[in-house]
């Protein structure tokens, strides 16, 4: 069965003070129903990506709360948490399309919702993602395991730092536009090579911030969607596939191969190649993520990934426009809600309702990876 | 929290990781499985080399943690005691000393790597 996207909301992305986790949850949920103008009632199920609300609010059962705050408790609506790390919002999504394409639910609804800043170590919490037994023991975090694999790509195919800072530049510039963006503000090369270093050669703007948000979308199967909406944007394909947990283990530091399988798979299922992608959304929770994504989605041969960026392919108006929302880096990482939010941009996009960043696309691809990339879920739609 | 790092000592102290002698592969850590062989595996323990190079490495938090590809073909991820490392490096491992944990103060060791 055809499964389509029919409505999207997002909440603004970044240090939420003022609002609660069930209320950011609610705020994006109303806003995808009102969307495509359908009651909670009508909804199958809910699957709900969250990485830790243990760790950084203290809060387990997070969909029965969801689904109570939701009003949707009240008729007995069934959800479910999904958690894959920073991959929890992909892996949602797949799920709720799965639960459509198999004819399980007519109509379903996808979230992401994470409140980190209420933490008081939310590094820490989001390097829960990596090894704790072989990786965090002999000192490492998410972002030093990211630096080995940045400093071993330079060594090897000639990237350089300013590349990197290259695409974090691309992606505040297009955050710009980007009304639920965290960042709204251009920033320079020079701004980012001489920023702190994290964990080296990677520096403070090499790396994605940790933000509150939520986002939703509606799914529902060809028949409905089309009755509910003009505009339905179809799931081609969403795959996930994985990947030895610790870096050490993986034989090819250089490959995410979770990434090159599941965008392999996507591509044969939605019948196109990479070629054919006009626009996407990566995973740029360090600027190297989003540089190795490239080669690994099959935009540039392994070792190239620097080209795009130095010859402004991945820009608004080149050849593979990717991040137009600012990605990760600039739109903000509310970690579980990442990958939701990955696809209300990509759907705000195929509709052509992307106002300034708007990209001429046909099909779009979504990339969300767990914490160094043992996980990857790719995703391909289009209108 | 004791038990847990306690588990993985003899592991950590010597660098011993598994041999499949079914297909001959090295791991590090250990495995109780071979992803190749799965139900066919035939892992034993195995003292790995004590010597490799630097494959890749990073500073945080004013440590050096590197990627060490050990002699055998296996890697292993370890803090390097040392000013400066290049890729390339080689390196031999050392007993120190890796942390230690809350009031109780139980220190951890663990194998870090000393340029030869
Ligand atoms: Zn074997």
């Amino acid at each position: 069965m055809k499964v389509a996207v029919v409505g999207v909301g997002c909440t603004e992305f970044g240090e939420l003070w003022d609002k609660s986790f069930r209320s950011i949850f609610l705020e994006a949920g109303i806003e995808a129903l009102n969307d495509c103008g359908i009651e909670g009632k009508e909804i199958g199920a809910i699957y709900v990506g969250n990485m830790s609300g243990g760790k950084f609010i203290d809060q387990e059962h997070i969909a029965a709360l969801i689904a109570d705050h939701a009003g949707l408790a009240e008729f007995g609506i069934p959800a479910v948490r999904v958690e894959n790390a920073d991959a929890s919002g992909g892996s949602a999504f797949r799920q709720a399309f799965m639960a459509v394409a198999s004819g399980m639910h007519d109509v379903v609804i996808a979230a992401g919702v994470e409140k980190v800043t209420d933490s008081v170590d939310p590094m820490g919490v989001l390097s829960t993602s990596i090894d704790q037994e072989w990786e965090r023991f002999v000192g490492a975090n998410l972002p030093a395991l990211y630096a080995i694999i940045a400093r071993l790509h330079m060594h090897k195919f000639g990237t350089t730092e300013e590349d990197l800072a290259r695409i974090a530049v691309k992606n505040h510039k297009n955050a710009v536009h980007n009304p639920k963006a965290q960042f709204r503000k251009e920033i320079k090369v020079e701004d980012v090579l001489s920023s702190e270093f994290v964990a080296e050669p990677l520096k403070v703007l090499d790396c994605a911030p940790l933000s509150d948000g939520a986002s939703a979308v509606i799914l529902a199967n060809e028949n409905i969607a089309r009755k509910l909406c003009d505009t339905p944007v179809f799931v081609e394909a969403c795959t996930q596939a994985s990947d030895y947990l610790a870096l050490q283990c993986r034989k090819d530091l250089l490959t995410m191969r979770a990434v090159s399988k599941a965008s392999r798979d996507a591509y044969r299922i939605a019948k196109i190649g990479p070629e054919q992608i006009d626009v996407a959304e990566v995973h740029d929770s360090f600027t190297i993520a989003e540089l190795l994504a490239y080669e690994d989605l099959g935009f540039a041969k392994k070792g190239e990934g620097a080209k795009l960026i130095r010859e402004g392919e991945v820009e608004i108006g080149g050849k593979i426009p990717v991040n137009p929302s600012g990605g990760l880096k600039a739109c903000g990482h509310a970690v579980g809600a990442t990958g939701i939010r990955q696809i209300v941009e990509l759907v705000l996009q195929l509709r052509g309702e992307a106002g300034k960043r708007q990209v001429d696309a046909e099909k779009a691809l979504a990339l969300n990876v767990g914490g160094t990339g043992a996980t990857a879920v790719v995703t391909i739609l289009s209108r | 929290m004791v038990p847990r790092f306690w588990r993985k000592i003899k592991y950590r102290y010597d660098v011993v990781g598994s041999y499949c002698e079914n297909c001959g592969s090295y791991y590090y850590p250990k495995r109780e499985i071979c992803p190749r062989c799965r139900r066919r595996s035939k892992l034993r323990d195995e003292k790995f080399p004590d010597e490799g190079i630097i494959l890749s490495y990073t500073v945080v938090n004013s440590r050096i943690i590197a990627m060490i590809g050990l002699n055998n073909g296996a890697k292993t991820l370890a803090e390097v005691c040392a000013d400066k490392v290049e890729i390339g490096m080689k390196v031999k491992k050392a007993f120190r000393r890796y942390g230690e944990e809350g009031e109780a103060g139980i220190i951890y060791y663990g194998t870090k790597f000393v340029p030869i």
